[in-house]
């Protein structure tokens, strides 16, 4: 018998999976950055599940959560900063990395 | 708790404000940031060891730290290579004035978090490293620099993911975050072996261990000298430390034969193709980067060698073979921004980066040449040098648990080493070997700039001299 607490693991799971095949799937950087986010909401997801394990809610993976929202949207700003910027210099004008390495 | 500490972290926070508000006196107040700080971190020698907790709040919510023999010596190796740095950066004046604000804030993450004691502070604080260190490669806007950012950006941000998800699991697990307790009530099962393997994957990806390592030599090759130097010399050591603290420390009893065997693999890859890239560049500084790849292998399979279930703890001290993985680190950090620094003062003086057309520059900057010369006999680990040392104690190590393959590995990588090093040192004093194009001289550099490369790769040499006060333990 499938428990709620499992069903919430299996999408914790899930979330993570999708954000890494997005992450390494996606040719446009906005994809890329927000799969990444998608993978963050299934950690997050995933400490909120385990709070919920004993009698009374934990607070310590809330407050947990609470800060890495936080680290995960200056991330993301810093990432969407540098993708505008990189667009506007790119020749083609796409928001893109570049397929030549070193 | 001592003033010391905290002052590691807000002395160059306070000064980072003070320069956002007042940018008029900016090279003073970073004179005196930069030589706070480093102060501070030489003082930390005289603190005891111990626990704290910040604010007096109870440990699950409020912030642990802690100092112990491993974190003081980071801290010390990040204040000297650091104020080094600093002051060639200081005598630059090719960097623009955010720098100064981004640098400082990666020192203060990185004191942050070699006092950590938790797990999920060492998180916040790996992220605030990374970001300040994604926002110094981007600091020149130049469309190549931002490509490089971008890449860093993506990577480091998975890996911090993958460290966070780590965390969970742990949580989980143990419901606590403090490092000691964690390792305590560490057992061998599934989901802790999981949960090493993401926490090291996304710590890998962050230190450029080889098959994450494409990021490296784009960002490091295309930022300014003295960013290149702090990414390669301290910032991919901060998440090197970790995985340190993770295999010896948190997850002491998990790692087993095959997971020490995929270590050294990696290594080995790692030292191998980094060293034949290098060989194989045309400019200079990205053959520069490509060398950090390289030596990011030798750490890998030092630490390999090191949690191998049959290392006995201590050859002459409790803790021998620890010290082995620090000095490895510290003759890299010492030799890879002495050499960084010196290509910077190369690049900047030709114009160009481009390795066949630098004789003339070479032969100008005679002390620069040096510096290199003696950076790259340290990274090739000829004998008195600090990475003669640290290669010695790796070789020492690898015929112990008789590991031929993985000795033969490291002997043909300082070959490889010596190679690229000579190979530059050929085009300098090879008067015969005629550039394709007569080289111009274009910039001039600060003296003093030509000193502090030199100097840095001077105290990889006499550190070889002066070994015992780390090995005596």
């Amino acid at each position: 018998m499938i428990s709620s607490y499992d069903i919430y693991l299996l999408c914790a799971a899930g979330l993570i999976l999708i954000g890494l095949f997005g992450l390494a799937r996606r040719v446009h950087l906005l994809h890329k950055i927000l799969s990444l986010n998608v993978m963050g909401a299934g950690v997050f997801m995933l400490l909120l599940t385990l709070a919920t394990r004993a009698d009374f809610p934990d607070a310590v993976p809330q407050a947990l959560v609470l800060t890495g929202i936080v680290v995960a949207i200056s991330a993301t700003a810093l990432g969407l900063s540098l993708m505008q910027r990189l667009e506007k210099l790119s020749d083609t004008q796409r928001a893109q990395l570049d397929e030549d390495a070193l | 708790m001592s003033v010391l500490l905290p002052g590691l972290v807000l002395w160059p926070l306070v000064c980072a404000s003070v320069l956002a508000i007042w940018p008029k006196s900016t090279k003073t107040v970073v004179l005196f940031a930069m030589v706070g700080t480093a102060l501070l971190s030489i003082a930390v020698f005289s603190v005891p060891q111990g626990n704290w907790v910040l604010g007096g709040w109870a440990v699950p919510l409020g912030i642990g730290w802690r100092l112990d023999a491993l974190s003081q010596l980071m801290i010390v190796l990040t204040g000297v290579v650091g104020l080094l740095i600093s002051l060639y950066a200081w005598f630059d004046d090719s960097l623009p004035r955010p720098f100064w604000l981004l640098w400082l804030g990666a020192w203060a993450a990185m004191n942050a978090l070699y006092l950590a004691a938790d797990v999920f502070n060492i998180y916040v604080t790996l992220e605030l490293l990374g970001l300040s260190a994604i926002a110094l490669v981007a600091i020149s806007l130049k469309a190549g620099a931002l490509q490089a950012a971008m890449r860093y950006l993506l990577v480091s941000l998975l890996g911090s993911m993958l460290f966070l998800l780590g965390v969970a699991l742990l949580y989980g697990q143990f419901g606590v975050l403090d490092m000691r307790l964690l390792a305590n009530a560490m057992t061998f099962n599934f989901s802790m072996v999981f949960a090493l393997a993401v926490m090291s994957v996304g710590l890998m990806a962050k230190t450029a261990v080889f098959p994450l390592h494409s990021w490296l030599p784009l960002a490091h090759g295309r930022a300014p000298a003295a960013v290149s130097a702090i990414l390669s010399a301290l910032v991919i050591k901060a998440s090197f430390y970790l995985l340190i603290r993770l295999w010896l420390e948190v997850f002491a009893p998990i790692p087993t034969e095959s997971l020490v065997y995929s270590l050294w693999a990696l290594g080995s890859m790692a030292l191998l193709w980094g060293a034949w890239q290098a060989l194989a560049s045309q400019q200079l500084k990205p053959m520069v980067a490509w060398s950090t790849v390289a030596q990011v292998g030798y750490l890998v399979i030092g630490l390999g060698l090191v949690v191998h279930p049959n290392t006995p703890t201590g050859i002459n001290t409790p803790e021998g073979w620890l010290w082995g993985l620090l000095w490895l680190m510290m003759a890299h950090a010492l030799a890879k921004s002495a050499m960084f620094l010196a290509a910077g003062n190369l690049q900047q003086a030709a114009g160009h980066d481009l390795l066949a057309n630098m004789g003339d520059v070479m032969r100008s900057q005679p002390k620069t040449l040096f510096a290199f010369g003696l950076a790259g006999v340290s990274l090739a680990g000829l004998p008195v040098s600090a990475g003669f040392l640290a290669k010695w104690w790796l070789l020492e190590l690898g015929l112990f648990h008789q590991a031929w393959w993985l000795v033969l590995v490291m002997v043909i990588a300082s070959l490889l080493t010596a190679g690229y090093v000579f190979r530059v040192l050929n085009i300098a004093l090879n008067t015969e070997l005629k550039s394709t194009r007569v080289g111009e001289i274009l910039g001039s550099i600060h003296p003093a700039r030509q000193w502090i490369s030199l100097s840095l790769a001077m105290l990889g040499l006499l550190a070889g001299l002066h070994a015992n006060w780390v090995w005596g333990g």
